[in-house]
């Protein structure tokens, strides 16, 4: 018997225990995907005789005497399968990471199942797109646009890689695998924290296949952070390839690196070690207090910790004003203490790169990461080596959210290749992204905020304590963007913050969607909702009324000058576009037990983050006439490859499809300091649009050269450059007659990501909430965005719908728990609910109108910052409805339940009767004060 | 995912032979849960389905469901009139957290097997009085569904012992049912799936949200406070704590669905 996959037979037979997705995978159908290996995601669907199942539970044998397809072989030809053209006409992805096992489960739909998405698309888990693009690819509903010449920027021009992705084509990470590959495994910590006595590698290096083991006494002494900025003095420096102490379970402990997977995994079960188990403590309060376990016992003044004996990372106190008067003079006070949970970003494809060294001898790392020239940068600094013996780049890159601004795969990877000579792959499993890499920072948020009876803000007052896990990285840079736009988008002449940083046992928590924001902004914007309702006013008035203005300063923790303008401002326009959207709302209780209530809440945000964020651009014009430009920034579904195209063909006047886009290689350019912050478009596309705007001009001028006439009577067109009345020169005869001119047909441009502007989100929800079970419905989600000229409205309505679907997760299902033993206990899908198409609402998207003055062409970000207002828009709507405050997140059934039953609402409650306002079961902590 | 310890698959055992049972053994179903986490401790599988024994047996006494039988199968079977109870097949596949795709896989004997407080084809059998066929060395034994599943991921069967069938007598497959699931997403994770019949009076039967099926009979149609006095009889430890909802309200919830079957039958 044999196999057959996509009509041909293949001579290899799978391994014993060898599941259908590696062996695909190795018959070089890579367009099967690994979103978790264990039958929850569905990138990995297949079928096997026409029907669809999950490539990573199915054991391989089973696919003997039968016809396997894979996305690969659904087209025909070169004519797209309808469902693969549906998905490039809807643009149903944005990373594409899914895309294969999206297709390949739609296309195999029933009429029944099609009417019934939410419960036939449950396997199918996307974590970019809010699934809304995905409805409307397998409903037909087309979006791309193909607007005429010089024209694309403002219209639904598809991504580059569209065809690509529909067909499994596109490249990922491991999609490459070069000869003579080794695998890296990585034995993790079992103990929270411990000190490691000894290793025996002995059984281990007797293991068939395996090549070397390393352990910390191979790893270089340099310590660093993973976590990855411009400048790398930003995060303390804690952290070693390998160390000889584990300050969470689950951190490295030894590689073993081998010719197999397989081979690697029995090494890594064969390594003897033994542990001097040290105290731990998992409570960050606990943490700071004296005599607590010292989990860095480190110098502050080189490691930049602020005080490792508190196991204190950072702490910022700022005072503005005087807040005591600025209570004295309020009406009336709210206080309470919020919760933020740990969440994980569950990016699809988990982390992952091959590491090499190059015929040169350069050391060169293909890697999922959001951050090329950073991870350069660190490499460079742990291994001592020179920049140009090091080349970091990515392909595509399927999903960060933050995660992947973090150097969590490469350093180990390079270790090992630097000493083997041989190429070494390092795949995380799911279970090893949940416990072996980052997470949002839970924090505990204490506010205390006063108004006046005319709704006044008189005073402002935070405590904040960030739990960073055991390891720094960005504790620092998130502990002050989260105090930052939060508190400074109120104007309130008294401000207070205390904020901490803290060590903890328990897995390191670092870069996330919104950077420190999601969470303050959930306390600041429920406290202010509370002030509304203590006032008796409306609390989008409430917000109107202490909003900043343009003038204003924007001030959080200091009156320091920074770089931050107002290039536009449409806060205003956004809270009365969402304000108008749920007055029209008509949904009503769906039925009797529940109640309906609204809730809304605003976020600011800087389009840029501070101090520094570099871009560089590289275009030129090719011999054949079209267009190659290089840009540093990586595309992990963020769609700036688009944007890029667009800015450049409108300035060019030419179609996004005559540019070729080479992208993320430290190789193709000087620098660029990465895709986040939601830098794509505001610097790096800025640095693409001046050098567009530069070869336009040079490749005129070239033309006026060529032709004698004056510049000004030369016009770059699609085709070439129409000179004086009539005379065409085509662009590959300008490009051979200026290049034998020694004329140039290149540019280049750099930018610096300053100033910077301010872009706003505001989140409006009508839910129903029902007592009896805890369930909360979202009857309608509309989000306003100020994201100034928008250049591609399809895909700033996708950055939105899939911030607010991440959001939704985040404030309703999503929650690493850890254990008492410092243990992540749910590590996967199973247990971890990444939002599934059934629990995403469909969000309606409203845009402020405006124009940036130092966006390109007028645009702002918008990719981290719709997730910001979503989690306190829900709470506030969830208190509307039923009277009580939630300060934990996640608002799951079981909570919500519990809360309600403990405030005494019930499902008795009259149906449309008066919803309780005001202090009706508040919980314990909350104190009102009404003066 | 790649199980790498496994180094023998024995796929076409012409009978299954539970006396050359050896440690480090598993009989593989779907397998759609055995690939989907680590298995370090295994050394062989040895498969079932490829056996082909026939899924769904119809006789006059009732249902006899291989253990082989998918949830796809299950889910597309057409019941003899007169069956109304078999309206609870399909809703139980629904209540999988796992997709229509999982279920093109995933066995009803695995599933049992398993054990799961959430495994919605305990819920069904073990509401339907399905009784299994176990073979072992020693030979075959009948075991009744809610006596198979001792604990969360824990069940009856020795060493060596295999799931042949279970089989649901037609008396009860006659008998109308009602179904509730919930849990803590609106197609998520069962963290309560309660299950009534129609008798003289009501059988009742709850599981998810404890850690073994419950059976809870009433002899004639009992009140709201019949009912309630029953579930409040349920032990606190028997309610099953994980992140699929908390004890305290998986105890709510069994009030509040029992209640609803209830109303619906009575
Ligand atoms: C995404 C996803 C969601 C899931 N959701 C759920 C859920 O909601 N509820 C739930 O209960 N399960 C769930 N599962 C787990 C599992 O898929 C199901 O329980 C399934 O029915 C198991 O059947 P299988 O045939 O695939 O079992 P296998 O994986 O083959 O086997 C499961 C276990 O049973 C043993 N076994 C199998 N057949 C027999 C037999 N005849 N005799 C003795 N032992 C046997 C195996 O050795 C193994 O220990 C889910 C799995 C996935 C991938
Ligand atoms: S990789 Fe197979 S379902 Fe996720
Ligand atoms: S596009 Fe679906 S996971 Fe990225």
């Amino acid at each position: 018997m044999t196999y057959s996959i996509n009509g041909a037979e293949v001579g290899a037979t799978p391994r014993p225990g060898q599941c259908l997705r590696t062996f695909l995978r190795e018959q070089g159908t890579f367009g099967v995907r690994k979103g978790c290996d264990a039958g929850d995601c569905g990138a990995c669907t297949v079928w096997l005789d026409g029907t669809p199942v999950h490539s990573c539970v199915t054991p391989a044998f089973r696919a003997q005497g039968r016809d396997v397809t894979t996305v690969e072989g659904l087209a025909d030809g070169d004519t797209l399968h309808p469902v693969q053209r549906d998905f490039v006409e809807a643009q149903g992805f944005q990373c594409g990471f899914c895309t294969s096992g999206m297709i390949m489960t739609a296309a195999k739909l029933t009429p029944e199942q099609r009417a019934d998405l939410p419960h036939a698309l449950k396997g199918n888990l996307c974590r970019c797109t809010g699934y809304r693009a995905i409805e409307d690819s397998i409903n037909g509903v087309p979006h791309v646009e193909t607007p005429e010449a010089g024209h694309s920027a403002g219209h639904n021009t598809s991504a580059p890689a569209a065809r690509a992705i529909v067909t499994g084509k596109a490249l990922f990470t491991l999609d490459l695998p070069p000869d003579g590959l080794l695998h890296l495994k990585l034995l993790r910590s079992p103990h929270a924290h411990a000190r490691i006595v000894a290793i025996d590698t002995s059984a281990a290096l007797a293991v068939p296949g395996v090549h070397a083991v390393f352990t910390h006494e191979d790893a270089p002494p340099r310590l660093y952070s993973s976590g990855r900025h411009e400048h790398m003095t930003d995060d303390p420096d804690d952290t070693r390839v390998l160390d000889d102490v584990v300050r969470h379970v689950g951190q490295r402990v030894a590689a073993v690196v081998a010719e197999t997977v397989a081979a690697a995994e029995e090494g890594v079960r064969a390594l003897v070690v033994e542990y001097e188990v040290l105290p731990a403590v998992f409570d960050p309060e606990l943490a700071m207090r004296p005599g607590a376990p010292v989990i860095h016992a480190k110098p502050a003044a080189e490691t930049r910790i602020a005080f490792p004996e508190r196991n204190t990372v950072a702490e910022i106190h700022g005072n503005l004003g005087d807040v005591a008067a600025g209570f004295d003079s309020a009406d009336v006070i709210y206080e309470q203490i919020y919760h933020t949970q740990r969440v994980q970003h569950a990016a699809l494809e988990t982390h992952g790169c091959v590491a090499w060294v190059d015929e040169r001898g350069a050391l060169t790392v293909r890697t999922s990461t959001q951050v090329p020239f950073l991870t350069r940068q660190a490499l460079c600094a742990v291994f001592n080596l020179p920049p140009e013996h090091v080349r970091v780049l990515t392909v595509r890159v399927g999903g960060g959210f933050g995660g992947k601004q973090e150097m969590l795969v490469e350093d180990v990877a390079a270790l090992a290749a630097l000493r083997l000579g041989r190429p070494v792959q390092l795949e995380l499993t799911r279970e090893e992204q949940f416990t072996g890499t980052t997470s949002r920072h839970p924090m505990a948020i204490w506010v205390r905020a006063g108004a006046r009876e005319d709704g006044t803000l008189t005073a402002l007052q935070l405590r904040v304590v960030s739990d960073t896990g055991a390891y720094a990285n960005h504790a620092v840079g998130v502990l002050h963007h989260g105090c930052g736009e939060s508190v400074a988008v109120y104007r309130c002449p008294n401000k207070k913050v205390d904020a901490y940083a803290v060590y903890t046992n328990t897995v390191p928590a670092g870069a996330f969607r919104g950077y420190g924001l999601s969470q303050t902004v959930f306390a600041i914007e429920s406290t202010m909702d509370e002030l509304a309702r203590l006032l008796h006013i409306d609390p989008v008035a409430f917000r109107e009324r202490n909003i900043v203005r343009p003038g204003d300063p924007m001030v959080s923790v200091s009156n320091e000058l920074d770089d931050v303008e107002y290039g536009s401002y449409g806060l205003d326009q956004c809270l009365t576009l969402v304000r108008d959207a749920l007055a029209d709302s008509p949904e009503a209780a769906p039925g009797p037990g529940w109640l309906v209530g609204d809730g809304v809440a605003l976020a600011l945000i800087n389009t840029i983050p501070p101090r520094g964020h570099f871009a560089e651009s590289d275009l030129r014009l090719l011999p054949d006439g079209t267009y190659q430009l290089l840009v540093g920034t990586t595309e992990f579904g963020n769609g700036t490859s688009t944007v890029h195209t667009q800015l450049a063909a409108t300035a060019l006047g030419t179609t996004p499809e005559r540019i070729a886009i080479g992208q993320s290689d430290t190789a193709l350019v000087g620098h660029d300091t990465g895709a986040y912050g939601s830098t794509g478009v505001v610097v790096a596309g800025r640095a693409t649009l001046l050098a567009a705007q530069a070869l336009r001009r040079r490749l005129q001028d070239a033309a006026a050269v060529l032709t004698t006439l004056p510049p000004d009577e030369c016009e770059l067109t699609e085709e070439g450059v129409v000179c004086g009345s009539g005379t065409v020169l085509g662009l590959p005869e300008l490009h051979r007659r200026a290049t034998e001119a020694g004329l140039p047909v290149q540019a280049h441009a750099s930018t610096d990501g300053s100033p910077r502007s301010v872009a706003f989100n505001v989140h409006g929800f009508r839910v129903a909430v029902r007592p009896r079970t805890g369930e909360i419905r979202i009857l309608r989600s509309v989000q306003a965005a100020d994201a100034g000229v928008v250049l591609n409205p399809m895909q700033l309505v996708g950055q939105i719908e899939g911030g607010v679907a991440q959001a939704v997760g985040a404030a309703v299902y999503e929650e690493m728990r850890i254990g008492p033993d410092g243990r992540v206990v749910n590590p996967a899908f199973r247990g971890y609910h990444v939002p599934q198409f059934a629990d995403v609402p469909h969000t309606e998207v409203l845009v402020a109108k405006t124009a940036d003055s130092l966006g390109p062409m007028g645009a702002k970000s918008m990719s981290e910052s719709p997730f910001n207002p979503v989690a306190p828009a829900l709470a506030n709507a969830v208190r509307d409805a039923t009277g009580v405050r939630l300060t934990s997140l996640p608002l799951g059934r079981d909570r919500v339940w519990e809360a309600l039953a403990a405030a005494g609402v019930t499902a008795e409650d009259p149906p449309g009767g008066p919803v309780p306002h005001a202090p009706a079961g508040l919980p314990e902590e909350t104190a009102v004060e009404r003066r | 995912m790649d199980l790498h310890t496994i180094s023998e698959m024995i796929a076409a055992p012409d009978a299954p032979d539970p006396a050359t049972w050896r440690s480090g053994d598993a009989w593989l179903g779907g397998g759609t849960w055995l690939f989907s986490e680590p298995q370090p401790h295994l050394r062989r599988l040895i498969d079932l389905p490829s056996l082909r024994w026939p899924a769904l047996t119809v006789t006059d006494d009732g249902l006899e469901i291989a253990a082989t039988c998918t949830l796809a199968e299950l889910h597309a079977f057409t019941a003899p009139d007169g069956w109304a109870a078999a309206r609870l097949f399909p809703q139980a596949c629904r209540a999988l957290l796992g997709s229509f795709k999982i279920w093109n896989a995933a066995t009803v004997g695995g599933n049992l097997c398993l054990a799961l407080p959430a495994g919605p084809m305990i819920s069904l059998t073990a509401a339907l009085d399905g009784v299994c066929t176990i073979l072992g060395p020693d030979g075959p034994r009948a075991l009744a569904v809610p006596d198979l599943v001792t604990g969360p991921q824990r069940n009856a069967l020795e060493p060596g012992e295999l799931l042949r069938s279970v089989f649901l007598p037609a008396a009860a497959l006659r008998e109308t049912a009602a179904f509730r699931q919930v849990s803590l997403s609106p197609a998520g994770r069962s963290a309560a799936l309660l299950i009534g019949r129609r008798t003289a009076g009501l059988e009742l039967t709850v599981t998810a949200s404890v850690t073994r099926p419950l059976r809870l009979s009433f002899e004639a149609p009992p009140s709201a406070a019949a009912v309630r006095e029953a579930v409040a009889a349920i032990p606190a430890d028997a309610y099953h704590d994980d992140v699929h909802g908390s004890p305290a309200w998986r105890r709510h919830m069994t009030f509040e669905l029992a209640e609803e079957i209830r109303a619906e039958l009575a």
